[in-house]
């Protein structure tokens, strides 16, 4: 019997002034700060300070040679960031929005992922590229993708998000110090939330996942802007009596199968939440892995609370889209928790 | 704002008028600019600098070797050696005489076509067929000698060149960017993003459209309305020359002119070539389909290697003597890259899962076992 170890929880700590917005630009301008060589670019960052702020005040700070407006041109702002690159430079580039990072995919998926295999390593292209993504902001059409998929299917990109302010700044300064091109989704519905933690660099690698919140009798797994609603919802849970476990991905490629394997052995039973639709979405990934993985562990099958298989709904309609907290708490109801019993009966023999 | 808007809608319309003003030097001739004719004689009115005598004798001894590469290359795909060869031959003087205008310091972004400019810049010929022998993507070092791998995508290398031209630039680095375009490739969105980029950053780039005729067995005239490929620069901003692309005393001259004016900070420079691509698009195409024998004919009468032979051989710069020296090189160069392609590579199935990230994923490492215990076991 594989030993089943104590997670190391990691909660996130109680609101206060830090919003995952100040905390994202607080690593901009440290990394500025630190190495000559990275630069930030993209669409309204220098002046305007992005439309999320998050680039506000750093172009007056660090001059337009290191953080500038581009003309509107995603695929250029990507394609130049790569030959910046190739030239010892390491840009920090934004998306203004999930959606309009589309542009850019061919660069994206046909050079930045594959530039270190395609010369054997002899090119690396340590890039870092924004994208404001989720709903849940009330945004009109093309402002709410979750596009996650897209790029964990490509092979040479990492791929992370932060599911609160502390986690943000650590895991964009360790994207940023990253030698691999780094998709970095910054969930924008979390922009203003807020966390007293202390804005350094965590002892969590960058494509390591972690226990949020422990618990004994089901695991929630989850990242990026549902990760709040995973929480939420392990508290009511509490309440019905039900111990919740919550694993915070943080890194979506490569996946952390140790951390969320070990939860759900602990667990034996899982929920994967996700805004993104269902359909080959992240959860399909998740669970496929953790039943090859756990399967002798599990007392239900792994479930999925996700999107529907829709386009984005107008943001008049999106509530009933994004997973919420009772469609969370209905499906640890259905976990055969009545079964339970017999299963481990029958594994015990 | 009733004091902010006015002032902001002048500079607007200031800039605007000045900018409209300087307009007219920003376009191309209207035929396109030489310094050969045929015959190989001197064209005494062109606007370009005719480049030394030595330089001339050694762009067409370039071209003499480029040219049996090209052919030795073809002949290897016919021999199963290479998984496809897409092939240069007729354009020999945009791809000699712009790598040759390069300095060592400069970039070269080539595409798939360019594999003779890149053997032209120095890279091992057996590195740059690496790719078309099927073995890895890119066989060279780009950093050896300042080289991007071949790009087989359209016109995204452009935006390469844009990106690392700006970032020489602000490093105070002395280095200009040359991107190889086809006029298939300057329909696509990434040639204009670029030439807008290029223009805003004033980065020092050159853009070199090798406008062949076809993209692929698409002819110009369903690829554009434009009056000529070189006419796209004035919509950015950027001065353009149009010249002919057979003639690689003009290649060499126009690209060293953009070469200086962009080192010198006066930003990039859009040059369109006109040439003709004599092969088919590789040698999996079958021309014929798209254009007729008479067509080609046309064109193997302005012949790039004819041109700059014969007007080496007029001035007495070159005799047969010498072009037999030259022939005998090309053909020692070409037996060499033979005997070196005509062997089976050992290939390591493992490499595919190196350099897929800096460091190998743990996902990575089970795979790579996974694969190596299957070829073990289809050992035994």
């Amino acid at each position: 019997m594989t030993t089943v170890a104590e997670p190391a929880v990691r909660p996130m700590a109680n609101p206060s002034p830090v919003t995952m917005a100040a905390a994202l630009n607080r690593a901009l301008a440290d990394a500025l700060h630190e190495d000559e060589r990275v630069l930030v670019l993209g669409e309204d960052v220098g002046t305007l300070g992005g439309v999320f702020r998050v680039t506000d005040g750093l172009a007056a700070q660090f001059g337009e040679n290191r953080v500038f407006d581009t003309p509107l041109a995603e695929s250029a702002i990507v394609g130049t960031a790569i030959g910046m690159a190739m030239n010892g430079l390491r840009p920090v580039v934004e998306m203004q929005f999930d959606a309009f990072a589309y542009p850019a995919f061919e660069q994206i998926t046909s050079h930045l992922a594959k530039l270190r295999n395609r010369t054997r390593g002899r090119v690396a292209l340590p890039i870092v590229i924004r994208i404001p993504y989720g709903g849940g902001i009330g945004g009109v059409e093309h402002h709410c993708d979750s596009s996650e998929v897209y790029y964990t299917h490509t092979a040479g990109l990492r791929v992370v998000t932060p599911g609160s302010p502390a986690d943000a700044y650590s895991l964009l300064r360790q994207a940023i110090d990253s030698p691999d091109p780094v998709i970095f989704l910054e969930p924008k519905r979390r922009y203003w939330s807020k966390e007293s933690a202390p804005l350094t660099q965590s002892d969590l690698r960058l494509d390591q996942a972690c226990v949020r919140r422990a618990g004994t009798d089901v695991t929630l797994i989850s990242y990026g802007g549902a990760l709040g609603t995973a929480l939420e919802a392990a508290e009511a849970a509490e309440d019905e009596g039900r111990s919740v476990e919550v694993v915070d991905l943080r890194s979506l490629s490569p996946f952390d199968d140790a951390t969320a394997a070990a939860s759900v052995r602990r667990t034996g039973r899982a929920i994967v939440i996700h805004e993104a639709s269902r359909f080959c979405g992240y959860g399909a990934e998740v669970a496929a892995r953790l039943s090859e993985q756990c399967f002798h562990y599990l007392e239900a099958p792994i479930l999925r609370v996700a999107g529907f298989d829709i386009p984005y709904p107008p943001p008049n309609l999106e509530q009933h889209h994004l997973p919420s907290v009772d469609r969370i708490l209905d499906a640890i109801d259905s976990l055969q928790w009545q079964e339970t019993g017999a299963r481990r009966a029958t594994v015990g023999a | 704002m009733g004091t902010t808007c006015p002032r902001r809608w002048e500079r607007i319309v200031t800039s605007a008028a000045v900018a409209r003003t300087h307009a007219p030097s920003l376009l191309p001739s209207a035929e396109p600019l030489g310094l050969l004719r045929l015959d190989g004689s001197i064209d005494s009115g062109s606007e370009l600098s005719m480049p030394s005598d030595e330089v001339l004798s050694t762009l067409h001894r370039r071209i003499v070797l480029g040219r049996r590469f090209d052919a030795q290359a073809t002949a290897l795909t016919k021999q199963g050696r290479l998984a496809v060869y897409p092939s240069a031959r007729g354009q020999e003087a945009g791809e000699i005489g712009a790598v040759m205008a390069l300095r060592e310091q400069d970039w070269l972004f080539p595409t798939y076509r360019d594999s003779m400019a890149v053997v032209a810049r120095g890279v091992d010929p057996v590195e740059v067929l690496t790719l078309l022998r099927g073995d890895w993507h890119c066989g060279y070092d780009p950093y050896e000698h300042r080289v991007g791998p071949q790009c087989t995508p359209l016109a995204t290398n452009a935006l390469h060149a844009v990106g690392l031209a700006h970032a020489a630039k602000v490093k105070g680095e002395d280095t200009v960017a040359l991107v190889m375009l086809g006029d298939g490739a300057t329909s696509e969105g990434d040639t204009h993003e670029a030439l807008n980029f290029a223009a805003v950053w004033k980065s020092p780039v050159v853009f070199f459209v090798q406008n062949n005729g076809y993209a692929i067995s698409v002819p110009l005239a369903k690829q554009t309305a434009a009056p000529s490929l070189a006419h796209k620069g004035i919509g950015y901003g950027i001065p353009s020359m149009l010249i002919d692309g057979n003639d690689v005393a003009a290649v060499y001259a126009a690209v060293n002119k953009a070469v200086a004016a962009a080192a010198a900070g006066g930003g990039p420079t859009l040059i369109e070539a006109i040439t003709y691509r004599i092969e088919a698009h590789t040698n999996a195409d079958d021309a014929t389909r798209y254009r007729d024998r008479a067509e080609v004919e046309f064109w193997l009468q302005r012949d790039p290697l004819d041109r700059i032979r014969r007007h080496l051989v007029d001035r007495g710069l070159l005799d047969d003597e010498a072009i037999a020296e030259i022939d005998a090189a090309a053909e020692a160069e070409a037996a060499t890259l033979r005997e070196r392609m005509n062997v089976d590579t050992q290939l390591d199935p493992s490499d595919l899962f190196r350099h897929v990230y800096a460091e190998q994923t743990e996902t990575l490492r089970r795979q790579a076992a996974d694969l190596a215990a299957e070829l073990a076991l289809s050992k035994e």
